[in-house]
């Protein structure tokens, strides 16, 4: 199990600091408790005392390797071990392995008679031993009221207490002594008089019928430190402050982006989806689609072989199941494969604080990368609208912090307007997504589009929203002179368009056709020209040649008959010669 | 360990009747300081007069043994434990005020004891 620790590093001239190990209390310390100095931890009865100084000296010893003495005035060594045992402490093993004493030290009046001076050295000697027996860093005294329930002589009792966290600090242990609160002053004996270097008050409260647990630091000498209240829960992995808020915000802002599951919907997003890490509000009026999306968002995790966390405050887990499968989404599976966790439970079930408790456990425990929350809305019937909203936050900050993206599903009233409802919780939310009904035509149809989206260009345009049996599919929207047009006037239009495009394929066909055939006449008379021409260039070739041949004929004809006739006028011009 | 051994005295109260069992007390203190002595003079005188002849008193210091602390739960020093006869008694401080050692090792002048 991981757990991220936003420490900050220890700043100049700052006293040196003993880390707890405990989610929140560290960075609210910045650093954790002081080294070497004793804590004063008070808070009345049953508000975690002696839980969060049991899992100081345990998890000193497992995550830091620290020895540890519980001295302890009111539990013996089995009631301990059994209480923390839930949290995964295993005492009885640090033990064996000589990293923790559980000393019990039992301080009965009615056992004793005061008869004169004294002074608490046998408990010196026997911290003394235990410290020296396993070489511990950390001490734990819980709870130093028994010393005075136990003994009647406040003076010497106070004196020996002065010098034991004198002693405690000359040993250079890390101490943490539990206190009650008292009527108008921190402790009920004043023990703060005397471990003045830090003092952290519990209360538990009961308001409105749920349970609030709160941690303050009262004083912290030398260094500095969140001087708020701040909630805090014991849930099985033992104490859990949470910040109200980041104290600075530190979140890192990661570049990857995740598929929503729905392709379309990735594209409107700029491409590729959401970023991780961070928060997303789906919101609509009843049955727009929201937890349809949400499935499609898990299932999209899980595909990527992420583990993913749905927690229903709605429906069971088998409704929902049953419901996806409609759409052709399969949960079940992704269950079985141990990626995909459900938690379903009315909120009216507990109180805020046992819900923040239960999903941080969960979280905590089952380290997934995506979290749904199907809906938000409905913890709004056990707790006001500043408790739910302050929640919400808390939660946010919570998967923020372990880089989770989480996806919170909102149920908005028909009245009013969408976008107004949700001021409170929609300005934390990275991106936000709205399911609107369309009315038009005489028909209902769902459409969707995106409101805002943090660090990325997003489409502005309305989509409408159809839940097939293969999912989600989005489908674009046309502008009719009425309006946006959905449903079955969408399909009209693009049955219109669709035959529009036909007709004008058709028609550039047939002037194709009409080209083609001009060509064809054309050229058929260009044919015939040649013809007439080549009959008319043979004809006069003929002629020509007739009469040449005629005039030879004449030629040869004419010396025939010179010949005949004697031809003496031509030899009488050749005799002349002769 | 100091092991104290009484001399066994001879002489009977009138006051206090024979016992059928003895007293088993233990006294732990932290290092030879004026308080220890005290207590330690304050008890011998205490069971002499009270216990002639029927006590054994142990004594624990804690700076030698620290471990022998936690079996009877001391925290407060010096304290004088009752381990016999039963119940366990505790008796913290020097043992100055004879009243409280008194009452609260019951053992009243005038009681019988057991």
């Amino acid at each position: 199990m991981s757990r991220t620790r936003q420490v900050r590093p220890k700043a100049k001239n700052e006293i040196a600091k003993c880390p707890t190990g405990i989610f929140g209390l560290d960075e609210i310390t910045e650093g954790g408790l002081p080294k070497g100095r004793p804590t004063l931890i008070c808070g009345a009865a049953g508000c975690g005392k002696t839980i969060l100084a049991m899992e100081f000296l345990a998890r000193g010893v497992t995550e830091f390797d620290e020895p540890g003495v519980f001295m302890a005035f009111e539990e013996t060594g089995p009631e301990l071990i059994k209480n923390v045992a839930s949290m995964g402490f295993d005492l009885p093993s640090m033990v064996a392995r000589k990293k923790l004493v559980l000393d019990h030290v039992r301080v009965e009046r009615s056992e004793i008679e005061e008869t004169g001076e004294y002074d608490l050295e046998g408990l010196f000697i026997r911290l003394s031993s235990a410290i020296d027996a396993i070489g511990a860093k950390r001490v734990v005294l819980d709870t130093i009221e028994s010393l005075f329930s136990g003994f009647s002589n406040t003076n010497i009792l106070r004196a020996e207490l002065r010098r034991l966290f004198a002693w405690l600090k000359q040993r250079g242990v890390s101490a943490v002594i539990t206190a009650e609160t008292g009527d108008g002053r921190i402790t009920r004996n004043g023990i703060e008089e005397y471990v003045a270097d830090c003092v952290i008050l519990l209360d538990h409260r009961v308001e409105d019928q749920s349970s609030i647990r709160r941690l303050r630091v009262v004083k912290y000498r030398g260094t500095m430190h969140g001087t708020n209240e701040y909630p805090f829960l014991i849930g099985q992995t033992g104490l859990s402050v949470l910040p109200l808020s980041s104290l600075k915000l530190e979140h890192k802002a990661l570049a990857e982006r995740i598929s929503t599951g729905v392709p379309r919907l990735d594209t409107m997003l700029g491409g590729k989806g959401f970023y991780r890490g961070t928060s997303i509000l789906v919101s609509g009026v009843a049955g727009t689609g929201k937890s349809s999306l949400a499935a499609h968002f898990v299932q999209a995790a899980c595909a990527r072989g992420e583990r993913a966390l749905y927690m229903a405050s709605e429906q069971s887990t088998n409704e929902v199941i049953r419901n996806m499968r409609s759409i052709g989404i399969d949960l079940e599976s992704w269950i079985k494969r141990g990626l995909l966790r459900f938690y379903a439970a009315r909120p009216g079930t507990f109180g805020l604080e046992k819900h923040l408790v239960t999903i941080h456990d969960l979280t905590m425990g089952f380290d997934p990368r995506v979290v749904v929350i199907d809906p938000i809305t409905n913890f709004g019937s056990v707790g006001t609208y500043t408790e739910v909203k302050s929640m919400v936050t808390r939660l946010i900050d919570m998967f923020k912090s372990q880089e989770i993206t989480a996806m919170f599903t909102s149920l908005t009233s028909g009245d009013s307007n969408p976008e107004q409802s949700e001021v409170g919780v929609s300005s934390q939310m990275d991106a936000w997504l709205l399911l609107r009904n369309l009315e038009c035509n005489g028909e209902r149809n769902r459409g969707l589009y995106v409101l805002k989206s943090r660090g990325m260009a997003h489409s502005n345009q309305i989509r409408e929203f159809l839940l097939t049996d293969h999912g989600i599919q989005l489908r674009d929207v046309y502008l009719g002179p009425a309006g946006l047009l959905t449903g079955s006037a969408r399909a009209a239009q693009e049955a219109k368009e669709r035959a529009e495009s036909i007709e004008r394929r058709q028609q550039a066909l047939r002037k194709a056709f009409e080209l083609k055939q001009k060509r064809q006449q054309l050229e058929a008379e260009i044919a015939k020209m040649r013809a007439d021409f080549a009959l008319m260039e043979h004809r006069s070739l003929r002629d020509a040649r007739e009469l040449e041949s005629q005039e030879k004929q004449i030629l040869m004809d004419r010396g025939e008959m010179a010949r005949i006739r004697k031809a003496d006028l031509v030899q009488a011009h050749g005799n002349g010669r002769a | 360990m100091i092991k104290v051994r009484t001399k066994r005295q001879k002489i009977q109260s009138r006051r206090v009747r024979a016992p059928r069992k003895a007293w088993n007390l233990r006294l732990y203190i932290a290092g030879d300081t004026s308080r220890s002595l005290a207590a330690l003079t304050n008890l011998q005188k205490i069971c002499d007069e009270h216990l002639p002849g029927r006590y054994h008193v142990e004594v624990v210091d804690l700076l030698k043994n620290p471990q022998l602390a936690a079996g009877d739960q001391i925290v407060a020093v010096p304290t004088l434990v009752r381990r016999l006869p039963p119940p366990l008694k505790k008796i913290i401080g020097d043992l100055s005020n004879w009243q409280r050692v008194l009452v609260g090792l019951d053992l009243r002048p005038g009681k019988v004891s057991q």
